[in-house]
């Protein structure tokens, strides 16, 4: 599948799925963003030394992985988008940070290996917590949670509208980009020759469609913005969950769960 | 250049984020005060096409890989600063939630680097300076390249810096730094290319669609101003890129050295040889791209400048003789 049809495709399964009727949907989405968001400052303020500490937060998505009955193969798909950028970063780490740690005979752990470590599951817990919250509440709600947070209505309402009009100007792309590379077989990519042309032409189609679709906005009411609204009713849920998982994550943080269970395991309170 | 959250301490994310804010709030404010409902649909349009036009890969001749036009000059062009930051903003949430393309706690450090760099510095201080005496296709091309390569470089810079102050990386600065301002520096160039040619489509097909350029204006540049921008550009390359020329020998060099041991061979010193060697030693002022008996960087530098200048000089005689030529023979034609 090319790059345009695998992002359609991704784009259209989080939609599916994020208006499937399960419990964690229909939990408010002020309730699920905030969280979201507590839980990423709070993994990303682990010391990079904490190992255990930052091991703890796996809690979070486990739980809420079952309880949502999401994929992990497809969260673990996402990190191919941050994982360029943070491997750069925290491969370089065991070489300049060479200060021993720990030692297992022969082999000793040097600060770096930490760090790094430390680096890599600090990326996949926060890609898996944002993946929560997009996999679990449409882009309409997470609009309404904006709007409650008081983001100004033309952000909203231009989120909306990208939101709207992304697939429909992808697939166009997508259908541009397989009739040029069709009439030149072999080719990678677009010819310079061409690039003004079949990215210019698209662009002028699409300033053409926002003059219809102003037009078309108009006819049906629109007075400036759009204003999105929450499907389900509040309920107990709604507070209890995040303050819950709020209670817990500062639990955790506050203290070292892992290591206390290492400890009763092993007898080791030295 | 999607900064992860797993790369920002939450101190460096908030500061980013309220500065971000800041800039939207002033945006959202600038927005509202030109009172164009129009325009909303048009800004989400637009952000929709550059979010499927950053999917199309556009190949670079010459080399095996691709590139994507620069969202931030390309949104800025069309619809001015402030409606392009938004637009952008709406563009890098959703690249956020849908493809895990950069963090929601990182959200700040990347709307500051990849969309407030682009459209406020890229189209207030490089696009509508240029443009400002109306628009032309040189002009465009200047524009794009230069507001592309600036802003990227401000915007990798800034992630050096966002992650050095995070703490995150063991990575020294010298060390980061050097390995994403080349980089970026390419990637730039090709997209300031790309970016360039979409805009020049536009402004030939349909210029009112484009920002702050005035078609009523003459749309040439100034003979002086071509000659400052060409002059400019010889002397950033010649002085500050030959810097990272290789000390090591160049092709024939090599070949020289596998076949007779020594890179340079040995004059005969009599006859032909001998007198080119005299009048070349007697010329050239900066042997082997340095001042005479020296080894230094400025002269590494000066060598640079003037050879470019010299380069320069040599094709605008060329043009001028081009032009000459070209008027003669369409007086010829025309009688």
């Amino acid at each position: 599948m090319s790059r345009i049809g695998q992002a359609i495709s991704e784009i259209q399964t989080l939609e599916s799925v994020s208006r499937e009727d399960r419990w964690m949907n229909r939990i408010h989405p002020l309730s699920k963003l905030c969280l979201t968001v507590f839980y990423i400052v709070l993994t990303v303020s682990f010391s990079k030394y904490d190992l255990a500490g930052l091991f703890s937060m796996i809690l979070y998505p486990a739980i809420a992985f079952m309880t949502a009955d999401l994929s992990v193969r497809d969260a673990f798909r996402r990190l191919r988008a941050v994982l360029a950028l943070v491997a750069v970063m925290g491969i370089a780490n065991p070489f300049f940070d060479r200060t021993a740690i720990l030692s297992f005979g022969a082999f000793t752990v040097t600060g770096g290996i930490v760090s790094m470590i430390s680096l890599f599951m600090k990326a996949v817990f926060t890609v898996f917590a944002a993946y929560l919250l997009i996999a679990t509440t449409p882009m309409d709600d997470i609009c309404y949670a904006l709007r409650l947070l008081f983001v100004p209505r033309i952000l909203v309402t231009l989120l909306l509208l990208v939101y709207r009009y992304l697939t429909m100007l992808m697939k166009e792309a997508g259908r541009v980009t397989d009739a040029y590379l069709l009439r030149a077989p072999g080719q990678k990519g677009i010819h310079f020759r061409a690039w003004g042309p079949l990215a210019g032409q698209m662009l002028l189609r699409s300033a053409d469609f926002a003059g219809v679709l102003y037009e078309s906005m108009l006819l049906r009411g629109f007075t400036g913005e759009f204003r999105p609204t929450f499907r389900h009713s509040l309920k107990a849920s709604d507070l209890l969950w995040p303050l819950g998982w709020a209670s817990v994550l500062i639990l955790l943080k506050l203290f070292p769960l892992v290591s206390v269970l290492g400890r009763l395991v092993t007898g080791n309170w030295n | 250049m999607h900064m992860a959250d797993a790369l920002v301490s939450p101190a460096v994310a908030g500061v980013m984020a309220a500065a971000s804010a800041t800039a939207a709030v002033v945006s959202v404010y600038k927005v509202s005060q030109e009172d164009n409902r129009k325009k909303i649909p048009l800004m989400g349009v637009m952000g929709a096409f550059v979010f499927a036009a950053q999917m199309i890969n556009f190949t670079i001749p010459g080399t095996g890989s691709s590139g994507h036009l620069c969202g931030g000059m390309m949104l800025s062009a069309l619809l001015g600063p402030w409606a392009g930051f938004l637009s952008m903003i709406a563009v890098l949430l959703i690249q956020c939630l849908f493809f895990a393309d950069g963090g929601l706690l990182a959200l700040g450090c990347n709307i500051w680097n990849m969309a407030f760099y682009g459209c406020f510095l890229g189209s207030l201080l490089i696009w509508r300076p240029i443009m400002k005496n109306g628009a032309s296709r040189l002009k465009i091309l200047i524009a794009s390249v230069v507001g592309c390569v600036v802003t990227l470089q401000l915007g990798a810079f800034s992630v050096v810096l966002e992650t050095l102050v995070s703490g995150i990386t063991e990575l020294p600065f010298g060390v980061f730094a050097a390995a994403m301002q080349p980089i970026h520096l390419a990637i730039g160039l090709v997209e300031g290319l790309i970016t360039a040619a979409v805009l020049i489509f536009v402004y030939e097909a349909r210029p009112e669609l484009l920002w702050g350029i005035d078609t009523q204006k003459e749309n040439r540049m100034p003979i002086g101003a071509t000659f400052g921008v060409l002059g400019g550009a010889a002397a950033v390359i010649g002085g500050g890129l030959s810097l990272l020329a290789s000390s090591l020998p160049d092709g024939l060099e090599w070949a020289i050295g596998r076949v007779a041991g020594v890179e340079e061979l040995e004059s005969a010193g009599t006859g032909a040889y001998a007198a080119a060697e005299s009048v070349q030693e007697s010329l050239s002022f900066l042997p082997d791209y340095a001042f005479k008996g020296s080894e230094s960087v400025l002269g590494t530098t000066v060598s640079g400048i003037v050879g470019a200048l010299l380069v320069l000089a040599l094709l605008i005689c060329v043009a001028f003789i081009i032009r000459a030529f070209r008027k003669k023979q369409q007086a010829s034609t025309e009688e």
